[in-house]
């Protein structure tokens, strides 16, 4: 069938689409965004029936999706690693119903984060949840295993983790499609009682999932994505890899005179047996894979001492950060290439900064300059590119933990004592888990402000739509219970910073909670509009 | 044969234009791809690196090891310096003339130069000039894929299709500067 040039998160979407699936949704989150990304293109060019919607969080992304499934439809939900957090309670107590219509999990993890705030290993989440996981380890694998994902979900009723990483999600390479499967028809499950987490059926459903385990590890055992070669010859040393160290293996591999004995994982629940005959070939074991030790301390639970394992908890891999080629070269003992002269320079860093003309530049430059006022001001900020904000010039910010965050440690830190306090979160982030903390805030009557700087689009991952609208904010704000004339709207714009240094001096002086908006939308946004005329 | 190709520059400069372009122009050629690129928050005005790997073999890995890329190819002259421990000995390093100064402590210009002198067989490219004379600034990192083509397994009719199958969305008179920068940048 035709061949197509697609980063892997491309492959991912065409691999569902193929699947015959009904339904995506899910949170922008980088590196995962151009699923959902590419399905609303696909749905605009080639078929209006699907749907891919960006919901306000991950979770409530994960809950529709499950009710997709109890319809009879395949539905895909996407997201990054920290927003499985999000979304875990939904995904923990799904895996105790009885999958409907496929239901496949893509979450993207950020090994290195180059943009995101850890490195969490979502094979953890799989295994926690007794599900399987599937980690491809190029564009090919990922068409592919999303398409096996759905069948996987719909043979064993449970919902399918696929697991990709920076590298796979943005690496772009020839896929080859195969063939198209119809959707799915509408088919409500009518068994109640799979999809009701009631103890006296949750402990049923759980005893089922845990009845299931063996059927799970016979498929894995079974499984050509754990592929095992044995060389009989190599009785010094064997290799197990996961995910992408496997291509930085292969590189190393063509230098190796005598090749180890090699087993791939990329199907969890575990191949024991298959790890058990490897680890039966040879001395030493090294484990490369990238994320956290995950396998590497399987192993030292089922393999015999005697067997030396290597790894990350005994630094013969690097704990932290990607896993690259060179490192791939070093634990097998090659020697690293030889490089160009080097230069002598000193190099200063270059970090990511706001874009010349961002309105989030005056809505700090305002902010700044009434906090400058005080002794100790605290201002928390979220997650977007207003976080960028902690850098210099602008130095406004002095904390980012997660989403909604802003609004929650505002509390706190009123609560312990500061003023003034100023939580600043984004439109799209407020929207995701900023109204919870909010509600919060107005029960316990804080004195904090709260801006909402409101660039009318989720911008950092890639200029994605907003689920409410700028004039929806201010009603929700306002719904939730801020008095009406603490609700504020500024624009930030050079000539309106009087006037705004003004308006946040006053609110940060209010006794109670107060919401600045600061609306004016992203450069960008601007710029795509007035190309469009 | 593999050539190896890191792409440096910082964001929002094109850098994953060029990319987009070389590896259109090496697919139409029949070789294989492989193309890691940043997207997400590195991508607000710091420094980025993209990888590039074509080959007429199986390519294993996305990333690129030290040591082993073939060409540098900046966008702009202290990112070309940034990532030079990727190039193997005797590799080309290409970079564009102007600075992009979004730091305080941007090295001294001349600096920059020579050092990039002192590693045999560099170019640096005056992409700001030839953009200009091409028809739009923007077109900056076309004339340095035209100056990167002079070196590259792809032929220079490859690339002039590969641009107007890229660009071609974007109307005629885009197609046409582009072409013009690359031309330019190739005669360079
Ligand atoms: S992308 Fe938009 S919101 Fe983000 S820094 Fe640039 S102008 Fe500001």
């Amino acid at each position: 069938m035709s061949e197509m040039v697609l980063l892997g998160d491309e492959a991912v979407a065409q691999g569902a689409i193929d699947a015959g699936l009904s339904i995506a949704y899910g949170y922008p989150g980088t590196p995962s965004t151009e699923i959902v990304e590419y399905l609303q293109e696909w749905k605009r060019k080639e078929d209006e029936s699907l749907i891919a919607s960006w919901c306000s969080n991950e979770k409530t992304a994960y809950e529709a999706a499950v009710a997709v499934s109890m319809m009879g439809k395949r539905a895909l939900v996407t997201m990054k690693h920290v927003g499985l957090n999000v979304a875990a309670d939904a995904f923990m107590n799904s895996v105790g119903y009885t999958i409907h219509g496929g239901l496949v999990l893509a979450v993207a993890d950020d090994p290195g984060m180059h943009s995101s705030q850890n490195e969490q290993d979502s094979r953890y989440y799989a295994d926690f949840a007794r599900t399987i996981c599937l980690e491809p380890r190029n564009q090919q694998e990922a068409y592919e295993m999303t398409k096996d994902a759905f069948e996987l979900s719909e043979k064993l009723h449970l919902p399918v983790l696929l697991k990709l990483t920076t590298r796979i999600s943005h690496s772009r390479a020839v896929i080859k499609r195969g063939e198209v499967r119809p959707k799915n028809e509408f088919n409500p499950s009518k068994d109640r009682s799979h999809w009701t987490n009631l103890p006296f059926l949750s402990r049923q459903n759980y005893e089922d999932l845990w009845q299931q385990r063996p059927v799970l590890a016979e498929i894995s055992e079974k499984s050509d994505y754990n592929p095992l070669i044995l060389n009989g010859n190599n009785r010094d040393v064997a290799v197990i890899t996961t995910g992408l160290a496997y291509n930085y293996y292969k590189e190393a591999e063509r230098d190796l005179e005598n090749k180890p004995s090699h087993l791939h994982i990329s199907f969890y629940p575990m191949p024991e047996d298959k790890i058990r005959e490897l680890a039966g070939s040879a001395k030493r074991v090294i484990v490369i894979e990238e994320g956290y030790p995950f396998v590497e301390r399987f192993l030292k639970g089922i393999l015999p001492q005697a067997v030396q394992v290597d790894g990350k908890l005994n630094d013969v891999i690097p704990h932290l950060g990607e896993i690259t080629p060179d490192i791939c070269r070093k634990a097998m003992g090659l020697e690293a290439f030889e490089k160009a002269e080097i230069p002598e320079i000193e190099m200063p860093g270059r970090p990511p900064q706001l874009c010349k003309g961002c309105p989030h530049t005056d809505s700090y430059k305002a902010l700044n300059e009434v906090m400058g006022e005080y002794e100790n001001p605290v201002v928390t900020s979220d997650i977007g590119c207003y976080t960028l904000g902690y850098f210099a010039p602008h130095n406004a910010i002095h904390s980012c933990l997660d989403m909604g965050a802003a609004v929650t440690m505002a509390r706190g830190a009123a609560e312990a004592g500061a003023h003034p306090v100023v939580g600043v979160i984004g439109d799209s982030t407020f929207m995701h888990t900023g109204i919870q903390g909010l509600v919060d805030m107005l029960s316990a009557g804080n004195k904090v402000t709260l801006m909402i700087l409101d660039n009318s689009i989720t911008a950092m991952t890639g200029m994605q739509q907003t689920i409410v609208e700028s004039s929806g904010i201010i009603n929700v704000v306002k719904g939730c219970g801020v008095s009406p004339e603490h609700v504020r709207t500024i624009i930030p714009l050079p000539k309106h910073h009087e006037e705004n240094v003004k308006i946040i001096r006053e609110e940060v002086e209010y006794n109670g909670v107060s919401v600045i908006i600061a609306q004016r939308a992203c450069i960008h946004v601007v710029k795509r509009k007035y190309a469009k005329g | 044969m593999t050539y190896n190709i890191v792409l440096c520059g910082v964001g929002g400069q094109g850098v994953l234009s060029v990319a987009a372009i070389i590896a259109r122009g090496a697919m139409m050629e029949g070789l294989q791809v492989k193309q890691a690129e940043v997207h997400g928050m590195s991508q607000r005005g710091g420094a980025v690196i993209a990888t590039m790997r074509i080959s007429s073999e199986e390519i294993f890995s996305d990333l690129i090891s030290e040591g082993q890329a073939d060409m540098i190819l900046s966008m702009e002259p202290l990112e070309s310096i940034r990532h030079i421990s990727y190039l193997r000995k005797g590799g080309q390093l290409i970079t564009g003339k102007e600075p992009f100064i979004n730091i305080p402590e941007y090295p001294e210009q001349d600096k920059l130069y020579s050092v990039i002198d002192s590693i045999p067989g560099s170019m640096i490219i005056d992409t700001k000039n030839l953009a200009v004379e091409a028809g739009s600034q923007r077109a900056q990192n076309m004339v340095l894929v035209g100056s990167a083509s002079k070196v590259l397994p792809i032929k220079e009719e490859t690339f002039l299709k590969a641009i107007e199958n890229v660009f071609t969305r974007k109307g005629e008179e885009i197609v046409t500067i582009n072409k013009k920068a690359f031309v330019l940048g190739r005669n360079s």
